[in-house]
């Protein structure tokens, strides 16, 4: 069957529907990882975005069960070159296909999506509209991408945080989990806010010995500071930081708290924005897995997991607060410290999935931090 | 970090001749790094003994030594350079080998000089199987189980604890030699012996088999703050079994999920971690379980190979370059990366295509070699194809390999007919063919589920190859009108050539392309950048694709297309990529823009910077006018270089003129004049010229006639090919008729020719530039060592002649001036002459670059490329300042390399076909010592004293003579087969007498194996050569015993041992040798 992914700026794609019929809206952006496209469609940070991977043969190893970061996939669309027509490996329970009819998620493929991806370079991410059917009008479909709202503004963050807090079940890492340096004598206590968690967040945390529960986006700083938890974590999510008024309010409770405080990604944005930083919305994003990271105190470089496409103006920081890593494609900011509160995020993925393992440390980072503060 | 300040002087090793297993990837290493360390401000000290590569050229190095690779001749030349360090890690196994030997020796100590890039602990680590293994058990991963036997009893021992089948890999050989695959105790046995013995260590890793399991690579980097990132991850088609080198591969790896893979990485980077590769890059290869996933560590090279140079045309990335920077001690994040300018080096590549390597073998010379892949690489070459698709990647890369028509997928063969279980049985045990057996299969309707459970190939490649099979099903149910526009573009979007689409439909080629076109359907090109388009490229390196947005941008400039060669084959190998490198060096100093269309990952060419913009596409008529036309559309006028890369452009010449493309230099008239005997001859005759009588056939009838016209012995051939591919001599009628029979598929639209065979002639080549006003200048005239009757690239030569009388030498230069203006070359020309009877006769005449050209260009110290590239771009030789014939700087010797270690069974004679894959030089101011150099080059380490072996046919006992005379002279005893025992002995030399093979024990095969012989000289004893020389031609070869089968041969090894025990070899650097600066030892 047909589809065609039109762009709010006239241009459109003419390729075949890969997932399930239908139309799909979203920002478009691109994925430059070569591996993990089912770990993509499952990180709740990309909803409202439809998807395009650069890499291109996709499906190949089909999906696995083990392998998803949420309980469905998130993104608002998929756009891939060429479809496996099959799944190729020995976790595999499903093709692709299967995968994203069975969540109704729609699909393009086909398409040059490296013009695509030159196009989202240059003009920046825009918004986009995927339909599948015959007969489609291009000029239609462009007039419906103008009249997708903005991601600027908008809370994307309560469609996809937990309604109820729970508590994540202790899990050793796994075969393909990175085995921890050291573990804290006793498992500790840790509260986190679910902006949109990915869940290799929180079998990250588990294997470094945490026990984790997760809060709801909304609920009160004073709820997860009542449980007296060893460390609070941020978490990763999709859209602008900026309309989140009640978890960047919260964070400055915590910020204060002297809790230690870990964030990743929307985390680290929420974070900055608490600790008085502001945000701005970068041209095409950072979506990938090759992405080098410096880590200014020690100089080296670590190759880290990315998604995300705001990042804090390192203008706009207060003096107590430090950046602690800069991507060294754009000098923008990865990773952030307060100086006198045990605060510290990072703007990348050291839970990788998809992506290279780089960053674990971070974990212990975060062992060693809360160690500290309890002297 | 900034660079260290205490390196001033590195040595680099190259990899010396190229040899299967380690070919011109070195050269495009080697020179990368050279040429990075010199934009560093170091002096670089170069040794290679091979002349036809880049990194040898003077300017690359501040010292260049073309000399054999010894510990003895490379503690010779540290000790007159005395570099402050050496980089051992971008010259292959032979450099890293020597290095452990000038470590091992004290040489490094002595000298106080530093191995940057690889320590000793760490080369070991990597090259000790035992030792990798207990290091990677130690850091927690999986190897398979195995043991290391030094005797046959241990090897069987282990045997019995593994269970069989085992895989037998000797430690420190290079490219799997000696290696393979026991599934039996008899095979075990020979395996093991041979392993044995071939190892320098003489020791072989016995080892739990991972056959079938699914094969993966990373080439991974570090750098000395323990920056680690993996520049390009390949999966190899071919599952475990199948030497890397011999698999078909694709990067990036397309089988495994994210948790694999990063299982996978982190492994990687705790393995070179724990080998302790400090700085550069490495390779490491895993097997993993398709049942469960189970991954195994198999082996790391800690150096780059020929993945690394793979896995740099497949990202943009430039391994080597890098690797040389990390090892003054730079950070990944303190290089940029090339392509994108603004970001570092330290990340890794993302890549928005799939590339695929096929490898290319040359059984077809070695009919009796086994052609079974296993553990020890055979291919001779390789192709790569990048395509936005699986599928594109792959059928373009099969049309890369240029094996003909016969070569594409679909192509029906001889073994069409065969029954079910004789190709079952061809597909369990891989060859060469096997790719097009499996399509055969897919043909019969074999399911991937049946094609996986015998060949163990990933399900995922079955499915894609079965899509391909019903594509071209589809296609061929239509007639060519049948196939509308959608159909067509799916076609080409899955890689099908317009000449499949045509052999499917049963059209010409033409008819396919001009109903493509007036369907709107052209490529486009995509670039090749690093990052999978996330930053924007400044370097143009190019791939075709059928997609909708072009990126070529191409400028309105005039510019020159020149055709690379291709994959490397015997016969057509890395000297006609140096000469496609130093046209596009030349014509870049002329101000014009070049662009360079060639399908060899392991080459100098395909590096992003040696033309303006780079097509990494087949050179097939249509991959290249449609290059062609993409660059015309710009406006600049757009013109063909097809002289330098030997057959493969040359076979394009006249289609792309006949398309209206300017071709450079000599008119394809001329090449067609020159190729065509007919006409040829024709204007020898004119200019009374002699050559040999000659004439040709189409037919066994016309064979005969010619045949008995001239009178045997006859040399036949094919027209229109190269490296005497299909050329015997042929001394009888039946030979004759067997040779048409099988001989003429060879090349169906060309004759046969058959010549009168000039039997003991002395042959010469000469290389020759001309210009548009009729000026030629000679570069060179080189007697062939050997005589008559062997391939000019079989055989040893040596510039200036040196016994050859001047007035043939005048005669040579007359006929090669009057050649040249005949037939209005532009451009380079070669012209084989032979001796005979005080008569020149003319063989052949080429007007193109040839075999020489780099080797001539290095003896004299002027390259003939880049004059002949100017010279079509229109200069005049006077303009350029070449009036006289070009002198060359001392006397240097070419010899060639066999790759005959690696095929037993097979004759090591030689003949009119050419075997050898690469070159060394040895240079001198006297032919001993230069002969000597070029025989050590090879590996042939000729005695000063001991005991030397005669056996010689009854024809040259009485030229053996002298021969035998000196050697007994120089203190050698003599010992021969009972015949020329007789024979010397009756002249007053005292000879012993040993058994031939069949006359009883201990014969002489026993003695070569025991080392009671130190040189052999054998001619073979018939026509057709017997069991009873081969033997001892084999023997001696496998116990590296000097085996000399010519006479000349045996009498240029003489004058060499007499030079080396008067004067020794000493070692002289080009500049010196330009400079006329005298440096040896007399």
């Amino acid at each position: 069957m047909e589809a065609i992914l039109a762009l709010e700026d006239g241009t459109w794609f003419r390729g075949a529907a890969a997932g399930a019929i239908g139309e799909a809206r979203g920002e478009v952006v691109f994925n430059t990882s070569m591996t993990g496209y089912q770990e993509v469609l499952t990180d709740p940070s990309y909803s409202g975005q439809i998807v395009t991977m650069t890499c291109p043969e996709i499906g190949n190893y089909g999906i696995s069960a083990e392998d998803v970061e949420s309980r469905s996939p998130h993104v608002a669309g998929f756009v891939i070159r060429d479809e496996s027509p099959m799944a190729s490996n020995w976790r595999s329970d499903m093709t692709l296909r299967e995968y994203l009819v069975a969540n109704r998620i729609v699909a393009i493929s086909d398409i040059d999506t490296r013009a695509l991806t030159r196009q989202l370079r240059s003009g920046g991410v825009m918004r986009g509209v995927i339909a599948t059917g015959a007969q489609l009008d291009p000029a239609a479909l462009v007039e419906r991408a103008r009249s997708i709202p903005q991601m600027e503004g908008s809370d994307l963050v309560r469609g996809v945080t937990t309604e109820h807090a729970f508590d994540w079940p202790e899990e050793d890492p796994g075969e393909f989990g990175v085995t921890p340096e050291r573990l804290p004598k006793k498992r500790l206590k840790i509260a986190a806010y679910d902006f949109g968690l990915k869940w290799n967040i929180l079998r990250r945390l588990s294997a470094h010995g945490f026990d984790v529960r997760v809060f709801p986006a909304t609920a009160p700083a004073s709820e997860l500071l009542a449980m007296k938890p060893d460390g609070i974590f941020l978490s990763n999510g999709p859209g602008d930081p900026a309309p989140l008024t009640y978890a960047i309010a919260n964070a400055k409770t915590l910020v204060t708290s002297d809790v230690p405080v870990f964030g990743i990604c929307l985390g680290l944005q929420v974070l900055g924005l608490a600790m008085g930083g502001s945000t701005f919305k970068l041209k095409f994003g950072h979506r990938g897995a090759n992405h080098p990271v410096k880590k200014l105190s020690t100089g080296k470089v670590e190759i880290t997991s990315q998604n995300h496409g705001f990042a804090v103006d390192p203008a706009s920081l207060p003096d107590d607060v430090e950046v602690t890593h800069l991507n060294l494609y754009d000098g923008t900011i990865e990773g952030l410290r307060h100086k006198t509160h045990p605060v510290f995020c990072v703007q990348y993925h050291p839970e990788a999935s998809p992506g290279p393992h780089d960053a674990d440390y971070l974990f212990d980072d975060f062992l060693n931090l809360i160690e500290g503060a309890r002297g | 970090m900034p660079r260290r300040t205490d390196l001033k002087r590195i040595l680099v090793i190259g990899s010396g001749p190229i040899v299967i297993g380690q070919a011109c990837e070195f050269d495009y290493s080697g020179s990368q790094a050279c040429k990075a360390l010199r934009a560093e401000g170091l002096e670089v000290i170069l040794v290679n003994s091979n002349p036809a590569t880049i990194m040898t050229d003077p300017e690359l190095a501040d010292r260049t030594y073309v000399e054999p690779l010894t510990p003895e001749i490379l503690a010779e030349i540290i000790e007159r350079e005395r570099p402050d360090a050496l980089l051992p890690t971008v010259g292959g196994q032979t450099a890293l080998n020597l290095a452990m030997d000038l470590a091992a020796a004290g040489t490094l100590d002595k000298f106080n000089v530093e191995l940057i890039g690889a320590s000793v602990q760490a080369i070991k680590v990597a090259e000790d199987r035992q030792l990798f293994k207990d290091a990677m058990r130690e850091i927690g991963l999986d190897v398979p189980q195995s043991g290391v036997a030094r005797t046959l009893t241990e090897a069987v021992d282990l045997a019995t604890t593994l269970g069989f089948p085992l895989v037998i890999r000797p430690s420190f050989t290079m490219g799997g030699v000696g290696g393979g695959i026991a599934y039996n105790i008899d095979e075990l046995r020979d395996l093991a012996e041979r392993g044995i013995e071939l190892s320098p260590v003489h020791e072989i890793l016995v080892e739990e088999s991972v056959i079938g399991w699914k094969e993966f690579e990373l080439e991974v980097m570090r750098d000395c703050a323990d920056n680690f990132v993996v520049i390009c991850s390949i999966e190899n088609i071919d599952p475990m079994g199948v030497h890397t080198g011999d698999s078909i591969t694709v990067a990036p790896i397309l089988t495994l999920s994210d948790k694999e893979y990063q299982r996978m990485r982190d492994a990687a980077r705790r393995i070179i971690r724990r080998v302790g590769v400090e700085t550069g890059g490495s390779n490491i290869q895993f097997a993993v379980n398709p049942k469960n996933g189970r991954m195994t560590v198999i082996e790391m090279n800690p150096r780059v190979s020929r993945s690394s140079a793979l896995a740099s045309k497949a990202t943009g990335f430039p391994i080597a370059k890098i690797a040389a920077k990390l090892a003054l001690g730079y950070h990944l994040d303190e290089i940029k990366n090339d392509i994108t300018r603004l970001t570092p080096a330290s990340f890794e590549p993302a890549i928005d295509y799939v590339v695929v390597k096929i490898p290319r073998w040359n059984f077809e010379k070695f009919p009796q070699a086994d052609r079974t892949l296993t553990t020890q690489m055979k291919s001779v070459g390789e192709a790569m194809a990048i395509g936005r698709t699986f599928k594109e990647a792959f059928m373009k890369g099969v049309r890369s390999l240029e094996l003909g028509r016969s070569g594409l997928m679909f192509a029906p063969t001889s073994f069409d007919e065969e029954d079910d279980a004789a190709l079952r049985k061809r597909l369990a045990i891989p060859t060469d063919r096997r790719m097009w057996d499996l399509f055969r299969a897919i043909g019969r309707g074999w399911t991937a589920e049946q094609l996986h459970d015998i060949t163990k190939i990933d399900p995922w490649f079955l499915r894609q190859f079965i899509d391909i099979a019903a594509m071209r099903e589809t296609a061929k149910s239509h007639t060519l009108g049948g196939i509308d526009a959608p159909e067509m573009r799916t076609l080409k979007r899955a890689g099908f050539g317009d000449q499949e689409i045509a052999l499917a439909v049963g059209e010409k080629e033409s008819a396919v392309r001009t109903k493509r076109e007036s369907q709107g359907l052209k490529p486009i090109y995509k670039r090749v950048d690093t990052c999978a388009a996330e930053f924007e490229s400044f370097t143009p390196y190019m791939y075709s694709s059928y997609e909708q947005v072009c990126e070529s941008n191409p400028n309105s400039r005039d510019k020159v297309v020149i055709l690379g060669s291709g994959p490397n084959r015997i016969g057509q190998g890395i000297e006609f990529d140096y000469c496609c490198c130093h046209a596009s060096f030349a014509l870049r100093e002329e101000g014009l823009e070049t662009i360079m269309i060639n399908c060899n990952p392991e080459t100098v060419s395909t590096d992003y910077d040696t033309a303006d913009r780079l097509y990494f596409q087949p050179l097939t008529f249509e991959d290249v006018m449609a290059v062609i036309e993409t660059e015309r559309s710009a406006g600049g006028e757009v013109s063909c270089l097809v002289q330098f890369g030997g057959q493969t452009p040359l076979k394009l010449a006249l289609a792309l003129q006949e398309a209206g493309v300017r071709i450079l230099g000599t008119s394809p008239d001329s090449i067609d004049l020159a190729e065509d005997r007919k006409r040829f001859s024709a204007l020898l005759e004119s200019m009374q010229i002699t050559q040999p009588a000659s004439g040709t056939a189409t037919s066994r009838a016309e064979a005969r006639e010619v045949a008995a016209s001239i009178g045997f012995p006859v040399v036949v051939r094919p027209s229109y090919v190269l490296g005497g591919r299909g050329m015997a001599i042929v001394y009888d009628v039946n030979t004759l008729d067997r040779y048409m029979t099988h001989a003429v598929d060879a090349a169906p639209e060309h004759p046969v020719l058959v010549d009168k065979f000039l039997e003991d002639a002395f042959e010469f080549d000469v290389d020759a530039i001309a210009d548009a006003t009729g000026a030629v200048v000679i570069g060179g005239i080189m007697e062939h060592i050997e005589e008559a009757g062997i391939h000019s690239g079989d055989s040893s030569c040596v510039v200036p002649p040196f016994i050859c009388p001047e007035r043939h030498l005048a005669t040579i230069r007359d006929y090669t001036r009057r050649v040249a203006r005949a037939l209005k070359v532009i451009g380079l020309m070669n012209v084989q002459y032979a001796i005979k009877d005080d008569v020149v006769y003319v063989l052949e005449v080429n007007p193109r670059a040839s075999r020489t050209v780099p080797y001539l260009s290095k003896a004299a110290g002027v390259s003939l490329a880049k004059i002949a590239a100017k010279v079509m771009a229109g200069r005049t030789l006077a303009e350029l300042g070449l009036t006289e014939d070009i002198q060359v700087a001392g006397v240097f010797v070419k010899s060639p390399v066999f790759p005959f270690v690696r095929f037993p069974g097979v004759d090591t004679i030689l003949g009119p076909e050419m075997k050898s894959t690469g070159e060394v030089m040895g240079g001198s101011t006297n032919f001993g010592v230069a002969f000597a150099k070029a025989q050590l080059a090879v590996g042939q380490r000729l005695p000063e004293r001991g005991t030397a072996f005669v056996s010689v046919n009854n024809d040259d006992k009485a030229n053996l003579l002298p021969i035998a005379r000196d050697l007994a002279e120089l203190g050698f005893h003599l010992i021969a087969t009972r015949g020329t025992a007789a024979y010397l002995r009756a002249y007053g030399l005292e000879v012993d007498v040993v058994y031939k093979v069949n006359e009883g024990r201990p014969n002489i095969a026993d003695e070569i194996v025991n080392k009671k012989v130190d040189l052999v000289v054998n001619t073979p004893l018939g026509r057709e050569s017997f069991f009873d020389d081969r033997t001892v031609r084999r023997a001696a070869m496998m116990h590296q015993v000097p085996c000399i089968t010519t006479l000349t041969g045996a009498a240029a090894a003489v004058s060499a041992i007499k030079a080396i025990r008067e004067q020794g070899l000493g070692v002289r650097a080009l500049q010196d040798y330009y400079a006329g600066i005298s440096t040896e030892k007399v």
